[in-house]
């Protein structure tokens, strides 16, 4: 089921190289291990071919987006880990502690809820009903990073955290 | 993709679930064939669709969570990178 070619090692290093720039304007940090880091830039590629998008390297996808949407790579628990425990569940972010080797990671546990939970929650999901019935927009937030903004529709991209329109979910 | 055996001293069943794509699942796989024990080894998002679904299943019934790595060894389960659980349960 693997991709015909191997993913090349100038494709990772564009990668990282992206990624890392976008972490940087984000106030985000990649892991101090370069090794590391290109490990699971690679995977994310992996997945990108697999699947058509950026599917987290240390969770199993379920092969659609739909079902995958909460672990695209920045996953929707990347910042509450961040806070908890100093990296995401793959380590790929850090804290600024961790970059600076004041603090190690170890072994993060899962936030993400099992399946059978998430399939409920996602059936149950709609925006508080009728909390402010008079707003003059409604109010969309993004997933990942919490952002908020008043408006029509959801921007294409998140202008904080750069993950894009379809990780917005109405709010109010 | 399937199972795959890694040789060394016969310590009972070891099973590792892992990613092909996951760097605990790496790091894992290294310290278990440090330890030099015999264990065998699946990449759970490499097996086809069939297949995955009873492996899915297997994983599930040890750490509901489906997180990886899970690592069964005997009947103790070892959910994620645990160093030094790791090296005490072959001690
Ligand atoms: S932010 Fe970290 S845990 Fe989340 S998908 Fe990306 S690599 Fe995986």
């Amino acid at each position: 089921m693997s991709g015909t070619e191997p993913i090349t090692a100038e494709e990772v290093d564009r990668l990282v190289e992206q990624i890392e720039r976008d972490a940087g304007v984000g106030g985000y940090h990649l892991h101090p291990d370069a090794d590391f880091v290109r490990g699971l830039v690679r995977g994310l590629a992996e997945n990108e071919r697999r699947y058509g998008y950026r599917s987290c390297p240390c969770r199993l996808s379920m092969g659609t987006k739909e079902a995958d949407l909460d672990i695209i790579c920045p996953c929707d628990y990347r910042d509450a880990d961040l806070v908890d425990h100093g990296a995401c569940y793959c380590a790929l972010y850090v804290s600024a502690d961790v970059k600076a080797g004041r603090t190690t990671v170890g072994s993060i546990p899962e936030r993400r809820p099992p399946r059978a939970e998430r399939e409920k929650a996602r059936a149950g999901v709609t925006a508080t009903p009728g909390v402010v019935g008079s707003l003059a927009f409604p109010v969309w937030r993004c997933s990942v990073c919490g952002y908020l903004c008043a408006r029509d529709a959801p921007p294409l991209e998140c202008p904080i955290c750069r993950v894009g329109r379809e990780r917005f979910a109405r709010f109010i | 993709m399937q199972l795959v055996h890694v040789n060394g001293t016969d310590k009972g069943p070891v099973m590792l679930y892992a990613l092909s794509t996951c760097g605990w699942c790496a790091k894992t796989r290294e310290l278990l064939t440090d330890l030099g024990v015999a264990f065998d080894y699946i990449y759970v998002d490499l097996v086809g669709p069939e297949e995955q679904k009873e492996v899915i299943e297997a994983v599930e019934r040890v750490n509901p969570s489906l997180s990886f790595p899970t690592v069964v060894i005997g009947e103790q389960t070892i959910v994620g990178f645990k160093e030094k659980e790791l090296r005490e349960a072959f001690t």
